[in-house]
């Protein structure tokens, strides 16, 4: 396909969304904004671990960091572009941090330390009740107003964050077709030959991570203005997982591989969740169960995500 | 101080308990190059399954050496089979995320088809606690110690001095050497994820009688796991003892003195600290990169 039409095909897409949006049900608008916060936390976390190859175990911390941020900086009226600033920066570098001692050895040691840190933030979380109110949570966060435009409604607040899931997508798409970006793919494939080539990997490694993790701290201040209500049980690292998950299962690597995944892990639950159906009932509870076997599956068959499925057939089959 | 000694002696206790999860942790890396996500199901599932057996009338003996078979044949040879030998050729990560999706399912479907509650466990030791020179010492700490300290023996004396066990430390070092001199490589690779599944099951029947029998029970010791491997030395067995005994010791000390709190905090610090300083770990040998 061309480019021209590709990209009328996804300007379409996205003016779709828009469209149904205006048209549902509150609580579907609820749905496509929180998947909107995940997409940006996911598309994110694929540049960690599908461009740089780098799995990150953790970024449900830095979506709690950002969202714990927003919760007392909105509350206690800082702009909230500003707020989305600060989340990104404090991630960015908490990222940095976190990283550099992981990356200097091998490459599944970072799944550790990112797992290891997320248990202990949600231990903060959990446990400072002077600042995060323990497992109380913060309640009354507010919704930003836009030029004296108010974001209140649901509606606004869907179109606000969905403009700015655009906008970082865009950023990530740049960000990845720059020789920066290039070079994280490089690192990705062979990283002792890029560094033959003069790519400095544990640099490159711990930028790509760290930007990840900037993308989870900004998600995190849409996720504490839209949900109104925080408290640490969305930032447990079971989540870290489903986020890394929905990367792998919709393509890694790929750019739009975290759209499919990330509908699959926030939108299928809800909608099985909101049906009358016995036979959807009967699979709300076993959800995760088929899930995690069919990651298993996927693994097996076609450890590229499903987008990778058009590949695999091209080549015939072939293994 | 006789606080102390009673906290370094329930730590260690509990630190020989992540010890075996570490250990088996460890075997399988090195022999299979395995990193299991899913250690912490594969000592939750044991548990289940012991009570199981349980709730059928049988004495916790039968019923934990039926799970040691049991154990054997599915978080064993079924898990090699069915899971790792059709993902190894694609590298570690897609292993990796096989072994989560793994976790996920196995825990989800001992919530969805048992229960999500947490169920009490039978100690193999007698209640109670003795006095030595002052300090209270309990039966089940000693229990436990002495155990997990005569498997790890064992297992030791086992691989160094076996003949077997020696065939199963040369393919860790070097699988291709160990093909050249007639090893039955294969067959090796097998008796270290039976082993795996054994040590699980030792570990289950430690730990539950304090954690209890609950669908997620396996995340918190997975986890210590990991940590007590690194910290010790991916590449050393003895490692991942020293590493899960000095974990457990340090959650006990900073339990007791800085904040219940953060006993959980305590494996990561400890990672961290090791992995800037000493990136092989304590008694680890550093590995060469392959191109």
């Amino acid at each position: 396909m061309n480019t021209n039409v590709k990209t009328i095909i996804l300007v379409a897409a996205l003016a779709a969304v828009a469209v149904v949006a205006a048209l549902a049900k509150r609580s579907d608008v609820y749905l496509l904004t929180l998947c909107s916060v995940y997409l940006m936390a996911t598309f994110g976390l694929n540049l960690t671990v599908g461009y740089a190859g780098q799995m990150s175990l953790g970024q449900a911390a830095f979506f709690g960091i950002g969202a714990y941020i927003a919760a007392l900086a909105l509350k206690a009226g800082v702009p909230f572009f500003v707020v989305v600033l600060i989340a990104a920066v404090v991630c960015f570098f908490v990222g940095l941090a976190l990283g550099f001692p992981a990356l200097r050895v091998q490459h599944h040691y970072l799944a550790f330390a990112t797992l290891g840190f997320n248990v202990l933030v949600y231990l903060i979380m959990r446990n400072e009740e002077k600042i995060t109110g323990g497992t109380f949570g913060i309640s009354g966060i507010p919704r930003p107003s836009l030029l004296g435009f108010s974001m209140e409604g649901h509606l606004a607040y869907f179109y606000l964050t969905f403009a700015s899931l655009i906008v970082l997508a865009f950023l990530l798409w740049w960000l990845l077709r720059s020789p920066w970006g290039r070079a994280f793919a490089a690192l990705r494939d062979n990283p002792i030959r890029a560094e033959s080539l003069g790519v400095n990997i544990t640099a490159y490694t711990l930028l790509a991570f760290a930007i990840g993790a900037a993308c989870a701290g900004i998600a995190g201040v849409y996720y504490a203005s839209l949900v109104e209500f925080i408290e640490p049980g969305p930032f447990h690292f079971s989540t870290s997982l489903m986020m890394l998950l929905a990367v792998i299962v919709g393509g890694s690597g790929r750019f739009f591989g975290p759209v499919i995944g990330t509908v699959i892990i926030i939108l299928l639950p809800e909608l099985l969740r909101a049906s009358n159906m016995e036979a959807l009932k009967f699979m709300q509870k076993w959800y995760l169960v088929f899930f995690g076997i069919a990651v298993v599956v996927l693994m097996v068959w076609l450890p590229g995500g499903i987008l990778s499925i058009g590949d695999r057939f091209r080549k015939g089959g072939a293994k | 101080m006789g606080d102390l000694i009673q906290l370094l002696v329930s730590g260690m206790a509990t630190g020989a308990i992540y010890a075996l999860a570490a250990l088996g942790f460890t075997l399988l890396w090195q022999a299979a190059g395995v990193i299991n996500f899913a250690q912490g199901e594969f000592v939750m599932l044991p548990a289940f399954s012991m009570l199981f057996f349980i709730a059928g009338g049988s004495p916790l003996w039968l019923a934990f050496l039926l799970t040691c078979v049991l154990s054997m044949i599915v978080l064993g040879y079924g898990f090699k089979r069915v899971i790792v030998d059709p993902l190894i050729k694609h590298g570690v990560i897609p292993l990796v995320i096989a072994t989560l999706g793994l976790s996920i399912a196995v825990k989800s479907i001992v919530r969805a088809g048992y229960s999500a509650e947490a169920h009490p466990f039978p100690s193999p030791f007698p209640t109670g606690q003795f006095a030595l020179g002052g300090i209270n010492i309990s039966y089940a700490d000693v229990g436990t110690l002495v155990i997990a300290g005569l498997i790890v023996i064992g297992l030791q004396m086992f691989l160094n001095k076996t003949v077997t066990g020696r065939a199963m430390q040369a393919v860790a070092q070097n699988t291709e050497a160990a093909k050249v001199l007639g090893i039955n490589v294969k067959r090796m690779v097998l008796y270290v994820f039976l082993i795996n599944a054994v040590l699980a099951v030792v570990a289950a029947l430690l730990v539950t009688p304090t954690y209890l029998a609950k669908f997620d029970m396996g995340d918190s010791i997975g986890q210590k796991a990991f940590f007590a491997a690194i910290i010790g030395g991916f590449n050393q067995t003895r490692g991942a003892l020293l590493g899960g005994v000095l974990i457990g010791i340090l959650e006990n000390v900073v339990g007791f003195y800085v904040s219940p709190a953060y006993k959980e905090g305590v494996a990561l610090v400890l990672f961290l600290a090791v992995i800037l300083f000493r990136p092989e770990g304590l008694l680890g040998k550093s590995e060469e990169r392959k191109v």
